[in-house]
């Protein structure tokens, strides 16, 4: 027992220790001031992940280990973890209206939203298996309780319900995989496993690594662990499939990426197999399924499985470049998804929400501005230049041709044409359907989150600068 | 015949298996799931400490601790849903956890 024991360094936590301690103050001020505290408590969150943000920009660039090198800050962990609070704010103000006219408005969901952000910040810097679970159940447990919130909805619970059963299932199949890796490496630890991992390797290890990317793909919803995604999107409340769609999202796509580039860099070619299988297979099915749905949240699930694809593309390369690709990817996939679902939000009539592709009918006459900000986000899923939707998958795109994926680049120009016919069906219903019943005026909170995310579709070509140089950068700090 | 990591590892694979079976056979009871995914997880337990004491290593066991300890989280959490379930849907049969097609 070694008796001096150094405390480790706590500065590279600091946004996870706001958080944390920031969502203890919100329970207890939950707990006494009970249901009068909700508008409050949503603020009060707001400001927390504001803070959390700006202490994530203050962290160094370089890389830095702390925890006895369980936990891990670089370029990389900066930018994924700026993208997830942006994405868990917009979770709270997506939602502040929408609680309280569904009334539903409990103090818990800022709490569980906070508590699974930290889920995210954890995951996103984990260095080893144990961080990268624990970190990873935070998250999940509290994406459940989210997910049936409406709780006395049948749907949402069920949603919860469905969302428990096989997120349980994945985390076991997580688990499992650790286990393996830690028994045929030797080790928890991401470089030591990739120390221990070159060359060639045996089938333990290998194993271990299938059930690991297995647990993975569940939270990125790539096929063939998909099969959760669209009942939960269509069940749970919208504002927390806008935060289901945007944010878990982005902690997954860095988890994958920090996981298979920092432990696994040795073994790239057997993984590098499994993501491009796993990477078609979610392009075509995001694109084929997504065409006969009517219910647009369940139309954005599917188009959620097909964007996780055109990202895993990225990955697949295992390169700088295809990491760059990935998080320009998932930056601009931000902004369409919370852009798109802040147009959801706008579809209600008194106390009524609509949720089918139909009730967008003639939007163009009725709501000119409302129906262009979604044909834009439309135009730009669809990959359509100028819009930033096209960069986003110019720049995956452009790293699996380097990287000689080409037939990989090809399947997913195939894939995104398809894509585009429901897409733009979409466009069609607003712009050339015979007009039905005006919405009423957006919640002011649902227009600002719409306001930004269409800026940043529509003026994306102009200073593509800032996002890709930051990705760049983010992308080089993995391969140093 | 002395009892070696194969064996462990052998045991806690059949017990994995038996759950990931559990949870997809199973058309009867939501519950029957959640003792599913408890014997998921302590099949993995096994292979922790296995590997563990196998390798002389004391991470494996800290591991496993912490697993228990979600493990007991996670059905609070999945037995307070399955609650609520309950509720709206009066039954908590599999074939009525079906309100979404999907």
């Amino acid at each position: 027992m070694n008796p001096a024991f150094t405390i480790p360094a706590f500065g590279p936590l600091l946004p996870e220790i706001i958080l944390a301690v920031g969502v203890l103050v919100l329970i207890l001020f939950g707990a006494f001031r009970g249901e009068r505290s909700v508008e409050g408590m949503n603020i009060i969150a707001l400001a927390l992940l504001a803070v959390a943000f700006l202490a994530v920009l203050m962290l160094p660039s370089e890389r830095v280990e702390t925890m006895a090198g369980s936990f891990v800050v670089d370029g990389f962990a900066k930018f994924m973890k700026s993208l997830t609070l942006i994405a868990s704010a917009c979770g709270v103000i997506l939602s502040m209206d929408y609680m309280r006219r569904e009334r539903i408005a409990r103090f818990e969901y800022p709490i569980l939203i906070v508590l699974s952000t930290i889920g995210m910040l954890m995951v996103i810097s984990a260095n080893d298996l144990i961080a990268l679970y624990l970190g990873l159940e935070l998250l999940s447990l509290s994406s459940y309780v989210i997910a049936a919130f409406d709780r006395d909805n049948v749907r949402s619970t069920e949603a919860g319900l469905k969302y428990f059963v096989l997120g349980a299932l994945s985390s076991g199949m997580l688990l499992y995989g650790a286990s393996l890796v830690y028994g045929f490496t030797g080790s928890v630890s991401f470089p030591v496993i990739a120390s221990v991992l070159q060359g060639n390797v045996g089938n333990g290890a290998i194993f271990g690594l299938v059930f690991v990317a297995a647990g993975i793909a569940f939270k990125i919803s790539a096929v063939p662990f998909h099969m959760w995604t669209p009942d939960v999107y269509e069940g749970s409340p919208t504002p927390v499939t806008a935060f289901f769609a945007a944010a878990p999202k982005m902690a997954g796509m860095a988890m994958a990426t920090r996981v298979f580039i920092d432990a696994f860099p040795g073994i790239l070619v057997q993984w590098q197999q499994i993501i491009v299988f796993i990477s078609i297979a979610s392009m075509a099915l995001g694109s084929f399924a997504a065409i006969g749905q009517r219910n647009i949240k369940r139309l954005m699930a599917y188009s959620s499985i097909g964007n996780v694809g055109y990202a895993l593309i990225g990955l697949a390369t295992g390169t700088a470049e295809g990491v760059q690709g990935v998080a320009i990817y998932m930056a601009i996939y931000l902004a369409m998804t919370l852009g798109t679902f802040a147009v959801i939000l706008g579809m209600r009539r008194g106390n009524v929400m609509f949720e089918t592709i139909d009730d967008l009918s003639g939007l163009a006459r009725t709501h000119p501005v409302m129906a262009f900000c979604l044909a834009m986000m439309m135009f730009s899923l669809a990959g359509i230049p100028p819009l930033a939707g096209f960069f986003a998958k110019f720049y995956v795109f452009a790293a699996a041709i380097q990287a000689n994926l080409v037939a990989l680049a090809v399947i997913g120009v195939v894939t995104s044409v398809i894509g585009a016919y429901y897409y733009l069906r979409i466009v069609k219903v607003m712009y050339f359907d015979e007009p039905v019943e005006r919405f009423e005026p957006m919640a002011p909170g649902v227009s600002f989150v719409l306001v930004v995310s269409s800026a940043v579709v529509l003026l994306f070509w102009i200073v593509p600068a800032p996002v890709v140089n930051a990705a760049g950068a983010a992308a080089r700090s993995l391969f140093l | 015949m002395v009892i070696g990591l194969g064996h462990y590892l052998t045991v806690a694979a059949v017990l994995f298996t038996l759950g990931v079976f559990g949870i997809f056979i199973n058309r009867k009871n939501v519950i029957v799931i959640l003792m599913s995914i408890e014997l998921i997880l302590l099949a993995v337990n096994i292979n922790m400490v296995a590997f563990s004491t196998h390798m002389n290593d004391i991470v494996g066991q800290v591991f496993a601790l912490l697993i228990l300890t979600v493990a007991a989280a996670e059905a609070a959490i999945g037995l307070a849903i399955l609650v609520v379930f309950f509720r709206n849907r009066g039954s908590i049969a599999v074939e009525d956890v079906n309100m979404m097609r999907g």
